[in-house]
């Protein structure tokens, strides 16, 4: 997984304010359903699995199947404990990871 | 000599005509026998992989309809991209929130489209994505809330294009 996700969170937020977060990943998520011009199964490869934490404590995470999309795109929420960073993972077939780390703005 | 063979003749048509008579009702009195030992047993289709899927998730609970609020296309041009939204009426508090949202489809080769687990953190119980749909059907989303009861909410979508690379 080369491709660089993208993260999207408010400028600036609150403690106890509830911000939406918003991520995508560009990838083929092949389900594994389709045959190459020769009629051979082409495998499957999806990113599987997607998890975020907040300064280490679980905020949110997804096990996704053939049935999602290409380019998984994700928007939740979180109720802003207060200053912290965001930890953001994700899992593809075969076991590739790709983390990104992100600092949430929070204004006193 | 000809008296005898043709009486000879007849009597062999007799025992023919007997044992094909006979077989006949044997056959008969075998299938009506049984009939009365083994009722014909209504058809009953092995589950769908869609109720596999749902079973799955459920195991023994009972979903109850209702606070689910899928926002979905009525009709998708493109199944390939469906977007849609999901929320349920929570207070997202550590003894009352909805700990996961299942999405699944009822007529795609694979069911299952995703899950989300959630937290009190999440503060609100949503979840925004986009999935493939093969074809018009009914997209069905189970919430499973911290007192392990489950809710369920659907909506067909029609689909003018097929997805899922078919």
């Amino acid at each position: 997984m080369s491709l660089r996700p993208r993260i999207k969170l408010p400028e600036a937020s609150r403690p106890g304010d509830i911000i939406e977060i918003k991520t995508l990943i560009s990838h083929i998520m092949e389900t594994g359903q389709r045959r190459d011009k020769d009629g051979r199964p082409i495998p499957r490869k999806i990113i599987n699995a997607f998890r975020a934490t907040f300064e280490g404590q679980e905020l949110f995470s997804a096990t996704l199947y053939p049935g999602t999309s290409a380019n998984p795109y994700l928007v939740f929420n979180m109720r802003v404990p207060g200053p912290g960073e965001l930890e953001l993972t994700w899992v593809e077939d075969g076991g590739a990871i790709t983390t990104e780390r992100v600092r949430l703005n929070v204004v006193a | 000599m000809t008296r005898p063979r043709r009486v000879s003749v007849v009597a062999r048509r007799d025992v023919l005509a007997g044992t094909g008579a006979g077989m006949l009702l044997l056959a008969l009195g075998q299938r009506a026998a049984a009939q009365v030992a083994k009722p014909p047993a209504p058809p009953k289709p092995p589950p769908s992989l869609y109720e596999q899927a749902l079973d799955k998730i459920l195991g023994d609970a009972k979903p109850m309809p209702g606070k689910i609020t899928l926002e979905i296309p009525e009709i998708a041009e493109n199944g390939n991209t469906v977007p849609y939204a999901i929320s349920i009426d929570s207070p997202m508090t550590a003894t009352d929130h909805v700990k996961a949202i299942h999405v699944l489809s009822s007529l795609n080769p694979l069911p299952n489209v995703a899950s989300f687990q959630l937290t009190p953190l999440s503060g609100r119980a949503y979840v925004s994505s986009r999935m493939r749909l093969a074809k018009t059907q009914d997209v069905v989303i189970l919430a499973e809330l911290s007192s392990s009861k489950f809710l369920i909410g659907q909506r067909t979508v029609k689909v003018t294009i097929g997805g899922c690379g078919g």
